[in-house]
């Protein structure tokens, strides 16, 4: 009989393994665990963006029912605890190291942000914890706050911490400032913006939550946590904060519901649960209510930048000068110096040959909630910057937009290209993906929806941007040189069973990217084993060997490397097993899709024979090969990887209520190979999602004081399904150059290209109103406001 | 949330008593206001008196040129109430814009009306039709009703029985809506009919108003343009991170054009 199977290999759009669980209702989250013995902890916490704490009464709180036991930072302090530890070092232009201001788990002297930890409560009960937390006692002398990085740079402003100067972290910069000024001075055009890259709050559908378990028995730890990397939190926690050895700390992510990269830091509730259990010898839960996550969640971006685009006579760009101020927050975050520096300068370059850039970069301590990595990180900033500068430089030369990037795109044979801001793009096709999005736009049909949405009172316009970004992160001597003080290579473990299924262990993290079966995907395509039988482990350093877990489009890119690594060293092992069953030479085995044969015969054993023969080795060749099946690679990259591709939005303006929808929306988008054509489109239409919502609807406010104002979702404006337009998503593909899969990365590109797309359209929908830009969000009122203001004008005309 | 008691009558009466005898004590219908606040700890009520039990506040009627709608009628009761479709189809339609469909099925037009939340949607209604509220104890005419940002004319332990609209010949309904929350961040409700020409303002101000100088333009002038030059002044207006007085006072003008478009 002959049974068709449908093929799962690289390219088939496999439905996701998880959904099952994920959609039944099945998933284990965090805070669906519940531990033997389980206790609370309620998490006090700041009230005031900036104040001195002069002391702290426990007493009452100690006494209230079910209370076992209340800590503060002092207790922490006093009993070893460390702060927590910041991942990366940015030096000064004068070559100094940056400010790296203490973290304390829990607040020692001062309380520097609104939601900053003050003390935490373990009790029997969850309301137990919260009620005790109550009537705990904190006197508190408020200090004037720094809520803006404006007011921190201020002469006179206060001081957040003691080590920052004038809350300055740093003050760095890249490229030859002489070299641009001087393409500056002969320059025929000067294109001149000023923004503000939106403050985010991540806001993962899961809010994050946390299980420490100390085992009296063997006194090891073991850590549940909503992490995107454990082993990176237990070499964090473990070795910084905690001092606990590897070999008896466990950190285990289960099903983590959303991170965008909120979930990758060491956050003060893993450390404070871990420790706690070991104090109250039991185990210690906290799961985060959603006010707290926006006032203890890292924020994203927060940019104020202001760029300058040079360009000869025939609209060759000649040089870039950027300077930034970047908000770290209140403290440093894990990955936090790193976003606006080598995930952002790096990437002015853009898909475009400017042989100039120069950019500085001041980042500023202020009394917020502290800024890391949010979807793209850094390179959206750098994204935005200059596609709007694009359309900006359009509007001051005269040259179409479309062909203004033309001129200035990097041509196909121009790869490998050096950039002057030290990365080197290996592949690409740019004036592919930006003809593929025009014709899938149908860019030349626009004039005529305008003018049909004119006949019903909208303003409508068109927006594109080319873009490009860096992930797959990352060759780890070159972060290395940068500040990185950990590598980015990625571990996989391929253990083939006697009967052949396959349990895949990866470093790499899976919360909604849909692993399970992206990579099963590769081991059916590479050793021919069903996806069905193959089982994807990660997100346990009980299990996994090791990783650096997801962020950054690193998975597939950097962690199915590893596995490919892995893999081929299954092949080798199974090639000598299968030469010695079938007496040939190894050099005569070749292995296809689950089957070693001698080349020129029919003579074949297939991996299930293979394995069997490693497990039950009685005919081995025992002398010179172990028994057992099972491979692990570590897999550092040699460069990163470099998607790119071309977004188009369309919006509709209503111009009496300012409200704007994006009513088109498409993405063509060169991320490598594609292994699942359908998970590709799921996370592109969702960064895309992201992406409209920071340009449309998304903005973390604070008042004048520090107070957090848009602290819940009634105030907060997440996209929802009813603000996102049909979005179209193509690829057009070109293969990274240096890894085996030729993968590039998919997860980061929607939120990457989209913001700019929609704001270059709502500029063209305000064309008449002589707008050149128009800041995110782009609000109804914002809108509302551009309109009146320049409503005389135009009756004036 | 901090621990309550909980008290589930079945009569009106109970009701009054069970809430007289402690000053503390809260009525709940659909819970969809009070349980947020309570979980935030905002609210600290020693005890809860579940009103939907209570069999008297339930349902929608016409009584001759009145619909009278039972305080404990869903938003979804009221949207797809083939009475209100008939007599008020604005009303109809307003409550199909609440919220969102759990909200719709949970919460009630007595909960929405007795809190006065100024960016909630029926008092809109209720004013702008010139309802009257009919309590446990007395009648309350819609322009005595709503007398402040999230207080009405309702004693302590007052309850909400029913409310009776008059059936109008024109009504229509506008609304711009907060983006974050979906609440009304300025809405109109305006209508022709046994009460005169009203024209009812929600969301932009603290609590919900009548604009007297569109009533004047509609009562001369039935049709959008005649309201379409008529500014509001942003006095007193509210003003949030999503609009400024300035921009609600704008969105006055526009609501009540839309409204009387919609009206027809
Ligand atoms: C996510 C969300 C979105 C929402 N969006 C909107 C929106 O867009 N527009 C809008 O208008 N509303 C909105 N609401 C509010 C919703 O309509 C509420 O349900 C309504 O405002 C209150 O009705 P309830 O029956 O839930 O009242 P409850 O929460 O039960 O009570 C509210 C208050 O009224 C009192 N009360 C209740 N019934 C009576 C009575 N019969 N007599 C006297 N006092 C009484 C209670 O004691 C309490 O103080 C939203 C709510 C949520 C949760």
């Amino acid at each position: 009989m002959n049974v068709v199977t449908p093929f799962e290999g690289i390219g088939a759009s496999v439905r996701r393994k998880e959904d099952l669980r994920f959609l039944s209702g099945r998933g284990q989250y965090t805070d669906d665990l519940n531990r033997q013995g389980q206790t609370w902890a309620h998490i006090l916490r700041s009230p005031h963006p900036h104040a001195r704490i002069r002391g702290i009464d426990t007493r009452a709180a100690s006494a209230m029912p079910g209370v076992l036991a209340v800590f503060t930072g002092k207790d922490m302090a006093e009993a070893g605890v460390g702060g927590l530890p910041c991942g990366w070092l940015i030096h000064n232009k004068d070559g100094s190291p940056m400010a790296e201001p203490p973290h304390p788990v829990l607040a020692v002297d001062k309380v520097r942000h609104v939601g900053d930890p003050v003390a935490v409560v373990v009790a029997e009960t969850r309301a137990q914890a919260r009620d005790a937390a109550e009537a705990i006692a904190v006197d508190y002398e408020v200090l004037p706050a720094a809520a803006t990085m404006a007011q921190a740079l201020a002469p006179g402003a206060p001081q957040l911490h003691e080590g920052a100067p004038g809350n300055l972290c740093y003050d760095w910069h890249i490229g030859d400032k002489a070299v641009v000024d001087a393409a500056f001075a002969r320059a025929h055009k000067v294109a001149t913006l000023e923004l503000v890259n939106n403050r985010l709050v991540p806001n993962a559908m899961e809010p994050r939550a946390a299980i420490g378990e100390y085992d009296r028995g063997t006194g090891d730890y073991t850590l549940w946590t909503t992490s995107q990397n454990p082993h990176v939190i237990r070499l964090l926690m473990g070795a910084n904060v905690l001092h606990i050895p590897e070999s008896r700390l466990r950190v285990i992510a289960p099903d983590v519901g959303g991170g965008f990269g909120s979930k990758i830091y060491h956050y003060a509730e893993e450390a404070i649960v871990t420790w706690a259990s070991g104090r109250v010898e039991r185990p210690v839960k906290w799961t985060a209510d959603r006010v707290e996550s926006f006032m203890s969640d890292a924020h994203g971006r927060d940019h104020v930048t202001k760029a300058e685009l040079a360009l000869d006579q025939d609209g060759k760009i000649l040089a870039l000068r950027v300077s930034t101020l970047a908000n770290m927050g209140a403290y440093l975050s894990t990955f936090a110096p790193c976003i606006p520096t080598y995930l952002y300068a790096t990437l002015l370059a853009g898909v475009y040959t400017t042989p100039a850039i120069y950019c500085e970069v001041k980042a500023v301590f202020t009394n917020t909630v502290p800024v890391d990595a949010y979807r793209g990180a850094g390179r959206p900033e750098a994204t935005y910057l200059l596609e709007r500068l694009m359309d900006v430089a359009a509007a001051e030369t005269g040259i179409d937009r479309i062909e203004l990037r033309r001129r200035n795109f990097i041509r196909p044979d121009q790869f490998p290209y050096q950039t002057p801001v030290a990365l080197q793009y290996d592949s690409g096709n740019y004036h592919a993906t930006l003809d593929q999005a025009l014709q899938a736009a149908d860019w030349a049909g626009f004039e005529a929806r305008r003018a049909e949405a004119k006949r019903r009172g909208r303003l409508r316009g068109i927006g594109v941007s080319t873009y490009i970004e860096a992930c797959g992160i990352a060759p780890s001597a070159v972060v290395g040189s940068l500040g990185a003080r950990a590598g980015l290579y990625e571990v996989g473990t391929i253990r083939v069973h006697p009967t052949g299924s396959v349990t895949v262990l990866t470093g790499a993290h899976s919360h909604g990217q849909g692993h399970e079966t992206t990579f099963a995907q590769l081991v059916a395509d590479k050793l021919g084993v069903p996806v069905a039988q193959v089982e994807v482990v990660h997100g346990d350093t009980g299990k996994v060997p090791f990783g650096m877990g997801t962020y950054g489009s690193r998975s597939l890119a950097v962690g199915g490397s590893a596995m490919m690594k892995a893999m081929d060293k299954i092949i080798a092992k199974g090639k000598r097993i299968a030469a010695h069953l079938m007496e040939a030479s190894v050099e005569d085995i070749e292995f296809e899709r689950g089957e070693f044969r001698v080349a020129g015969t029919d003579k074949k054993k297939t991996l299930t024979e293979i394995s069997v023969a490693a497990y039950v080795p009685h005919n081995y060749p025992i002398e010179e090969l172990e028994p057992g099946l099972e491979e692990t690679a570590f897999y550092d990259p040699k460069n990163f990887t470099f998607p790119a591709g071309c977004h188009v939005a369309e919006v509709e303006i209503d111009p009496e209520t300012g409200r704007t929808q994006v009513v088109n929306f498409t993405a063509v988008d060169d991320v490598g190979r594609v292994i699942n054509p359908m998970i590709v489109e799921g996370q592109v239409q969702g960064g895309v999602a992201q992406g409209i919502g920071q340009a449309l609807l998304e903005r973390c406010v604070y008042d004048e004081n520090g107070q957090l104002l848009s602290g819940s979702m009634m105030d907060y404006t997440m996209p929802r399904a009813d603000d996102l337009p049909p979005v179209g998503v193509a690829t057009h593909t070109t293969l990274c150059t240096h890894n085996p899969l030729g993968v590039k990365g998919c997860g980061e590109v929607g939120a990457i290209g989209s913001p700019p797309a929609v704001i270059n359209a709502v500029v063209d929908a305000l064309k008449e109103y002589g707008v050149r830009h128009v800041e995110m969000p782009a609000t109804p009122e914002r809108i509302w406001q551009i309109i009146n203001a320049n409503r005389p004008r135009m009756a004036a005309e | 949330m901090y621990e309550f008691a909980y008290h589930k009558p079945s009569s009106v009466a109970d009701a009054v008593k069970l809430l007289s005898a402690d000053p503390e004590a809260r009525p709940v219908a659909g819970g969809h206001t009070l349980l947020p606040a309570l979980k935030h700890r905002l609210a600290r009520p020693t005890a809860l008196v579940d009103l939907s039990g209570i069999a008297e506040l339930r349902g929608i009627r016409r009584e001759g040129d009145k619909v009278v709608v039972g305080a404990l009628a869903r938003h979804a009761e009221v949207a797809s109430s083939d009475v209100v479709k008939g007599a008020i189809p604005a009303l109809a339609r307003l409550a199909g814009t609440i919220g969102d469909v759990q909200v719709r099925n949970r919460g009630t037009i007595g909960g929405s009306v007795a809190n006065n939340d100024p960016a909630a949607d029926y008092p809109a209604a209720v004013l702008g039709l010139g309802a009257t509220v009919v309590t446990d104890r007395r009648r309350i005419a819609a322009d005595d009703f709503f007398t402040g940002m999230f207080t009405t004319a309702l004693e302590p332990g007052e309850i909400l029985v029913a409310i009776e609209f008059p059936v109008p010949e024109k009504a229509g309904y506008a609304k711009m809506k907060n983006p974050a929350s979906r609440y009304v961040m300025t809405g109109a409700f305006v209508s022709r009919g046994p009460q005169g020409v009203r024209v009812a303002i929600n969301g932009a101000g603290p609590c919900v108003f009548r604009q007297a100088e569109m009533e004047k333009a509609l009562a001369a002038n039935w049709s959008p343009d005649a309201v379409a030059n008529i500014r509001q002044s942003p006095d007193g207006l509210n003003s949030d991170i999503h609009g400024s007085a300035e921009y609600r006072a704008h969105l006055v003008t526009v609501m009540a054009k839309r409204a009387v478009a919609d009206a027809g």
